[in-house]
């Protein structure tokens, strides 16, 4: 059997739940195993090279990028995973969105008292270069399709380890009350 | 310590269950509720801080911050909107200089939408300073205006011409219309006052309540449970003392016959109130009016005063040894949930009006933890006439599951809106017919947590058995963008109205708009219509009536008008979260000039 592709990104994310797959400690070994990875910060590949089977999404959508990189994950990932808070729900970035854009880009570059006198000439940040910025957060879900949810912030490391491990095997996931109630 | 607050404290006796009217007198006394007013009502009554925010945050009509010298409530129900409130809107924002849920920077004008005030007949409408204004045009809107900007009470703004009936008597003063279109026996005056008092003062109360009972009056608010059982049960719980209730929250869109019948015949409902004390053996009754009626609150007194006068309220009413009741007027403070019989006790007991967790129901456990019965104004008033002409007479009105006649609150488009009173078991063909209603799409019975029918059921009948109803009955011709007009704006009006309390009436219609909005927008997809079905079923694990029907309005189109569903979605598409990125790019390229 050939082994299972994984993709991974983070997006509007903090990297945390990049992390807390890392604190997968020495089972790593056993994944690299079973899997093999695909476009990741992990291993650093930068592009599609073939079609995966899962992608793991962390963080939500903030700029356009964002949503490029969601969109082609859909495209070459046959299963994907919004993983933790930021995926699922927009997370800390989407306290933002009760707030208008304008107001929040003037207090970060403008008035915020860390910019203290730095920004002489006033400019919001306008490089055709930097991604452009949506007018608010998006969780995964409202931009494509997402096929399963990982809840927490971040998830613990045993719960995406078994949860990869239900997607790569077929096996059901074991879901005791205290991993799914989060309300 | 402000001594006039402290006046209105002890008015109150210092009690916290009267908290609402403390709360009512302390924003009328000083505009709004002031951070020192709330520490002192706080600390007198011995609640907590939390608590007396809990209870002032819930109302829509109390609050902590100024809201102008004159505080403008436009109603903004869909029949307001059929009626021209979107130019009205206009005016008043750019006369008053601010837009609505703000107030004017020289601090004179506050501008607040509200839910549906019962003036559905005569939209547009708003409250300026507890004074209700009717049919407002772009054109009145700038005299009134006008006449805010040169410092004149709202009591003292010229009106063209007072309403019918007693609204120009010289206790209300009101331009609000009556608009009785059709009387039947409730609302032709044929008895005299005091009559069904002695009468039924004379007979065991046991018997009134089977009197009651075989009439089979069930009740007129909309649940329709039957009175007579009602009052059995309340009877037969143990309890200090018993209360009896007067539900005159009428919150309902599109319902206003109560404000009729507390205008017309607010005798008759008192003289319900009073048998209901008798036959239930209770010592006080309570009218819970809504805030929006409170222009009625100096004519009702004075009626109130008048029966107190005959004997008819008070102590040994009709000259029948022991037999004491009172009746005071509760006022709410705008929260259509208190229309829900446990909510509305919560409320009256100055609490945050959210229903209550049953059993134990009202009628065990209600008012101060006493047994309590709850009954909508034209019920009460129904049972002087059962007592008088006898419930065999009451029953030949109607059907045989819906005894009776009903009295309607009939708006929207049609040549006659108003009240109509009619036997149950009118087609809705019928109602048309009577109300000039042409070229009909389709008819909202029920208000927005009823059904909204199309012409190819308009041969149902009304009554418990097939199309049930509170009274509201909401016309829409083939002109009105269904979905757009009337479903987005009940579904909004539930969002706005739920307390809060129950997980999915909090949640659910919320996601339900953003569909019906991705809908409307020619984004949706055909899961999105199974997503709503589906989803639908959890409502039914919320506490109250609001939580289960709060999606009726989307529920209730999506089934009877699903083609209009059918026409605004992709059919070619299987799948589409809605989301553009041209239109989530546009403020951030505006914002930093890129394209």
């Amino acid at each position: 059997m050939s082994k299972t592709i994984i993709a991974t990104t983070s997006l509007a994310g903090c990297f945390g739940c990049h992390m807390s797959l890392l604190d997968i400690d020495e089972k790593i070994l056993d994944l690299i195993e079973l899997v093999e990875f695909n476009k990741s910060p992990i291993n650093d590949i930068k592009e599609f090279t073939k079609m995966c089977d899962i992608g793991l999404i962390e963080g939500g959508c903030c700029n356009d990028e964002n949503v490029h990189i969601l969109k082609d994950f859909r495209a070459h990932c046959k299963i994907l995973v919004s993983v933790g808070e930021c995926a699922i729900m927009g997370g800390l970035p989407a306290l933002r969105n009760n707030i208008p854009l304008q107001e929040c880009l003037e207090e970060a570059y403008l008035n915020g008292p860390s910019v203290m006198g730095n920004n002489e000439n006033a400019v919001i940040p306008n490089d055709e270069e930097l991604p452009v910025i949506l007018n608010k957060v998006y969780p995964c879900h409202e931009v494509v399709r997402i096929d399963y949810y990982l809840p927490g912030c971040p998830p613990r490391a045993e719960l995406i380890w078994e949860a990869l491990l239900a997607l790569v095997t077929g096996d059901p996931l074991k879901l005791p009350y205290e991993v799914v109630k989060f309300d | 310590m402000d001594k006039t607050l402290d006046a209105i404290i002890k008015k109150y006796n210092e009690d916290k269950t009267r908290l609402m009217d403390i709360l009512i007198d302390t924003q009328d006394a000083f505009g709004f509720i002031r951070e020192e007013a709330a520490d002192q009502i706080a600390e007198t009554l011995d609640i907590s801080r939390v608590d007396l925010e809990q209870t002032i945050s819930f109302y829509h009509f109390f609050s902590q911050q100024s809201r102008g010298k004159y505080t403008i409530y436009l109603n903004d129900s869909a029949v307001a909107f059929m009626h021209g409130r979107r130019e009205v809107a206009k005016t008043f924002e750019k006369e008053a200089g601010c837009k609505f849920g703000q107030v004017s920077e020289d601090g004179q004008i506050g501008l607040f939408n509200t839910s549906c005030i019962g003036m559905n007949d005569q939209e547009p409408a708003a409250i300026i300073n507890g004074v209700v204004f009717t049919r407002l045009t772009p054109f009145r809107v700038k005299e009134i205006v006008k006449d805010i900007r040169d410092g004149v009470k709202v009591e003292d703004m010229f009106q063209a011409s007072y309403g019918d009936g007693n609204n120009c008597s010289d206790l209300i003063k009101a331009v609000v219309n009556n608009h009785i279109m059709k009387k039947g026996p409730i609302l032709s005056s044929d008895n005299s006052s005091g009559e069904a008092i002695k009468k039924v003062i004379s007979i065991n109360p046991q018997d009134v309540i089977e009197e009651v009972k075989l009439s089979n009056i069930r009740g007129r608010g909309g649940a329709g449970f039957p009175t007579g059982l009602k009052w059995d049960f309340c009877r037969k719980s143990k309890g200090e003392t018993r209360y009896v209730f007067c539900n005159a929250d009428e919150g309902e869109p599109g319902t206003f016959k109560d404000r009729v019948i507390l205008t017309e015949r607010p005798r008759l409902l008192f003289e319900g109130m009073v048998i209901a004390g008798y036959a239930i053996e209770a010592s006080e009754g309570i009218l819970y009016l809504r805030y929006e009626y409170k222009y009625l609150q100096k004519f009702l007194e004075s009626i109130l005063e008048e029966m107190r006068y005959k004997h008819l309220i008070g102590k040994n009413i009709g000259g029948k040894e022991g037999f004491n009741f009172e009746i005071r007027i509760q006022f709410g403070a705008g929260a259509y949930v208190c229309g829900e019989e446990s909510a509305l006790i919560e409320s009256a007991e100055g609490k945050r009006g959210e229903p209550r967790d049953r059993p134990p129901f009202p009628v065990e456990k209600g008012y101060l933890g006493q047994p309590t019965i709850v009954n909508n104004v034209e019920t009460l008033c129904a049972i002087v006439k059962v007592v008088i002409k006898g419930g065999e007479w009451y029953k030949s009105f109607g059907t045989i599951e819906s005894t009776g006649t009903k009295l309607l609150s009939v708006s929207g488009d049609c040549r006659f809106p108003g009240v109509y009173e009619v036997e149950w078991g009118f087609s809705v063909i019928d109602i048309l017919e009577m109300v000039g209603g042409e070229q009909v799409q389709a008819v909202q019975v029920g208000g927005p947590s009823g059904s909204c029918i199309g012409p190819n059921e308009f041969e149902r009948i009304l009554g418990y058995e097939d199309l049930s109803t509170g009274g509201s009955m909401i016309i829409i011709n083939n002109r009105r963008d269904l979905l757009k007009e009337i479903v987005l704006n009940f579904t909004n009006f539930f969002i706005e109205e739920s307390c809060g309390s129950c997980t999915p009436c909090r949640t659910l219609p919320i996601l339900m708009k953003d569909k019906l909005i991705k809908i409307i927008e020619g984004k949706g997809v055909m899961q999105d219509l199974m997503d709503i079905e589906r989803w639908s079923g959890i409502m039914k694990a919320n506490r109250c009536g609001l939580g289960h029907t709060a999606l009726n309005p989307i529920l209730s189109t999506l089934k009877n008008f699903r083609h209009l569903y059918l026409n605004k979605i992709q059919r070619e598409v299987e799948f589409d979260t809605g989301f553009r990125l041209d239109e989530a790019v546009k403020v951030g390229k505006l914002i930093t000039n890129r394209n």
